[in-house]
Order: C-alpha cells, then structure tokens, then sequence
C-alpha cells in the first residue's frame, strides 16, 4: 500500500477510481480509468426530470465506471450500504483505522467545503476518505484542487439523504488491486463495447442518434412563438448538464480524447492516434454549440433553432465518424 | 481543445475553486490543466441558481400573504423542488401539495413534519416559520 495522493480529477468517479487503484501501487490516470469502463454515451432521458427538465446523459449511470473499469482491469471493489447511519459511520472509522482510504458515495448538496453555486441535490458524487485528524474527516474530493475537511455531522447527512439515487451510506474499497493488467487486450476490448453501446440501434434518444433528436426538440419549441422563454431555459438547461452537471458532457469528451491519445501510445497505433484527434475536434464542436447556444439566451446573436440543429448535427457527425474510425480495432490493434 | 484556449475567465460560481481539463499541449499531447471557469458556463449556472431564488422569494411573498404554507419557501431555499422532495421525503406529490396549502400545513402533527425536517436539515421552528426580513437578507 503506498501512500495516498490527491490528484485533481475532471469527473469524480473516474477521479476516484484512478486515485484509489493508484494507491494500491498501480500507475492509472483518470482518462484510462474512464476509457476502460466504456462509460462515453450520449442520452436524451425525457422521462427522468431534472429540476423539471429532460436529464441529459454524456457518460453512462452512475457506478458504471467503477464496475466496467474493474472488469477489463481484473480488480475488484468491496462494497457496503447500510441502513443505520450510526453503523455507516462506524464502518467507515474502523476501515480508516486500518490506514486505507475509503472510497463514498455522498450528496453534493451536504457537503460543507463546496462552494454555494456549485451545491444540487445530486445523490451520486464520488469522494475517498483518506484519513480522521481529531474529529475531522480528510477528503480528497476528486473535482478540487486541494484537499478539503469535513466534520462527522456533515458527511453523516451526505451520506444518507434520501432521494433519487439514494447513497445508503455506499462505502467502497479496492478488494483486489488489478494485477497485470493486459492493456493490449483491454483497451480494444473496452473501446468495442462502448462503439456498439453509441450505436445503440434499437434506442432513438441514444448515440448519435440522440444527439440529433435533441436538436430536433429545439426546432420543434422555436416553431411555438409562446414557448420563447421556455426555449431560453431549455437551452440553459441543456449547456448546464453540458458544461457545468458531472463535469459536463463536452469534458467526457476530452477524457475520452486522452484516453485514446494515452492508448494509441501505449499500443503504438496511429489508428488510435488518429481516433483521439478526432474526437477532440467532436468535443470542440460541442463547446461551439453551448457558445452559440448562451448567446442566443443573452440575445447577443439572434434565436436561430436551425442554426443550433446544425451545430448539433455537426458533433453527431463528428462523433460518429470517431466510432467509424474505430471499428475493427480488435482485429487491427 | 488546446491548452491555451481552456476558458480562464474567473468564474464566481466556483467560489475561487478551479477544475481540471484535458487540453492538448504543444506537442500533441493531452494534459491536464486548470480552468477558473468559462463563461458560457456560468451563465447558465447563474440562469439556474436565480430561477430557483426567484420562486423562492415569490414562494415567501405569497407565505407572508397566507397564501402558501412556509414549506414552498423552504423547499425552494433549500435548492429543492416537488421531484426533489417528494422522492426525499417518501410523500406523495398530492401530499406535498396539500401541505403546501396553509390551514392544512398548520394543523399538522409536528411528527408529519418532522420528514421535511430531516429532508432538509432545519428543525421544526424553522419550518415553521417564515425568515423576518425580506429576502435580499437571506442567504443568496
């Protein structure tokens, strides 16, 4: 076991993955961790609201990253819920004791350190434990830069709110660090398992499919003169869960650039390379959506639906021609 | 993106905390590097934060009136909303709905309310209880 480093991390379940496998002595960056898991998605979630909006996926449910990423890394977590908060937090002190950081699943909106503008009910965020000083937890919580502490009342009420997604006090640990780890076989494996999950082809609101029915949605409001400030919220919504919810979607799209630039070197494939770059430009056309998108809000540019379909179309495009670029990989890599 | 385009455009949203991006460097390569925020970002993190403040101070106004019980005021103070506390509190959204109605939230049982209070950690007086100053005072 070495000792535990806090490493910023874009998102915090590939940023808790990476840091906890890398402290069980096993280098992972975080766009490998997330790359492995086959995580990358786009889904338009009409029936599931968010603060009265379509829920708008970038990356596959919670908890998928931990589970994909263990099975292509042969590592296994040990994982514990529990009914009596009390009892939550005892399990979590004597594991601490034992000197190992503990892994959590909290509530964003309870925990103390973060700041008011960036606080939701979203029962999902991932954060480890690393030690108690006094009657302080140490935490390294993947999305800042610096460690942060907070007292037992406070993780206690992160812990176990009710709600949606409900964190049951989830506690988490490396069971089995990833032994070996036979990236020429995983990389390919996983990067296959997430092109087909894109393909998606019995699911219209998924892949790049998804992302064009979203586009349609706007065209759709634009054509209803009342609907006017209900569009302006929309699109908000839309660059919100894009660029601000869970990292943002347009993020998972340079980790996963990363992940397949990190790959293509790790593997010597100008395939990969060639994929990574692609997908770069993929998340710099959703970064022009959102720009444009704000400016119509702000009336600095005038509404213009189809204008922001195009863009839209564009990404999808985009997306799509990353995926035909890595068809075959198994065989070719 | 590369490196030198990662929007440093000092976000207050993020109350002086940065994230981490994956930029490209000179060389081609993905790094990590350090964002204060970008605008187009915080717009819509502000758009989203006053919307809520809006209806929370239209829910306090419409409290001090008697027209609503101070449960709207809490619940939108408290980031929440119907979806939000319904699946919170284990209530029905016809349930929640007629608390919100003042008679009927007044008459009810401090055991009744006690799952508003645990949902969003105030103690019954406070939920009771309307803030005494008009809401440029509150926390915003």
């Amino acid at each position: 076991m070495t000792q535990f480093e806090h490493r910023q991390s874009a998102h915090c379940e590939s940023g808790v993955v990476s840091n906890l496998v890398t402290a069980s002595g096993v280098q992972m960056s975080e766009p490998m961790a997330f790359g492995l898991s086959s995580s990358l998605i786009f889904a338009y979630l009409p029936m599931v609201k968010m603060a009265g909006m379509p829920l708008i996926a970038y990356r596959m449910l919670p908890g998928s990253i931990m589970k994909g990423s263990a099975k292509a890394m042969n590592a296994k977590w040990e994982s514990q819920t529990f009914s009596n908060p009390d009892e939550g937090m005892a399990a979590l002190d004597r594991a601490l004791d034992e000197g190992k950081p503990v892994g959590l699943q909290t509530s964003i909106y309870w925990l103390p350190y973060v700041p008011e503008d960036m606080r939701f009910h979203f029962n999902a965020h991932n954060l480890v434990v690393s030690h108690k000083e006094g009657d302080e937890y140490v935490v390294s919580d993947p999305v800042f830069p610096e460690l942060k502490r907070t007292d037992a009342a406070s993780l206690k009420k992160a812990r176990f709110v009710k709600g949606v997604m409900a964190p049951k006090g989830r506690m988490y640990q490396l069971l089995e660090a990833p032994n070996n780890i036979d990236y020429k076989t995983a990389i390919p494996a996983a990067i296959e398992r997430n092109r087909k999950l894109m393909k998606a082809p019995f699911v219209p609101m998924v892949g790049t499919k998804g992302i064009r029915y979203m586009g349609r949605q706007i065209q759709k409001l634009a054509k209803n003169p009342s609907k006017s400030d209900y569009l302006k919220q929309y699109l908000g919504h839309i660059v919100r869960m894009q660029e601000e919810i869970g990292t943002g979607g347009a993020g998972f799209r340079f980790i996963y650039a990363a992940f397949l630039k990190e790959s293509a070197e790790m593997l010597g494939s100008n395939q990969l390379a060639e994929a990574g770059d692609a997908m770069t430009d993929a998340g710099d056309e959703w970064r022009r959506f959102a720009l444009n998108a704000t400016k119509m809000c702000r009336g600095r540019k005038e509404m213009n639906a189809d204008a922001l379909y195009g863009l839209l179309d564009v990404c999808a495009s985009k997306e799509q021609e990353v995926w035909d670029m890595l068809k075959g990989v198994k065989s070719a890599v | 993106m590369k490196k030198d385009d990662v929007p440093q455009d000092k976000s207050r949203t993020y109350g002086g905390e940065s994230k981490l991006m994956y930029a490209v460097d000179d060389d081609g390569k993905y790094t990590g590097v350090s964002s204060s925020g970008w605008e187009v970002e915080t717009y819509a993190t502000v758009a989203a934060v006053e919307a809520l403040e809006a209806q929370r101070d239209a829910a306090l106004k419409r409290g001090i009136a008697g027209e609503t019980s101070p449960l709207e005021f809490h619940m939108f103070d408290k980031r929440m909303d119907m979806a939000t506390l319904t699946s919170s509190t284990g209530y029905g959204a016809w349930r929640v709905k007629r608390h919100l109605k003042p008679n009927i939230f007044n008459a009810l049982p401090d055991k009744k309310l006690e799952p508003y209070c645990e949902a969003m950690g105030i103690d019954l007086q406070t939920l009771k209880s309307l803030p005494e100053q008009s809401s440029e005072s509150s926390e915003s």
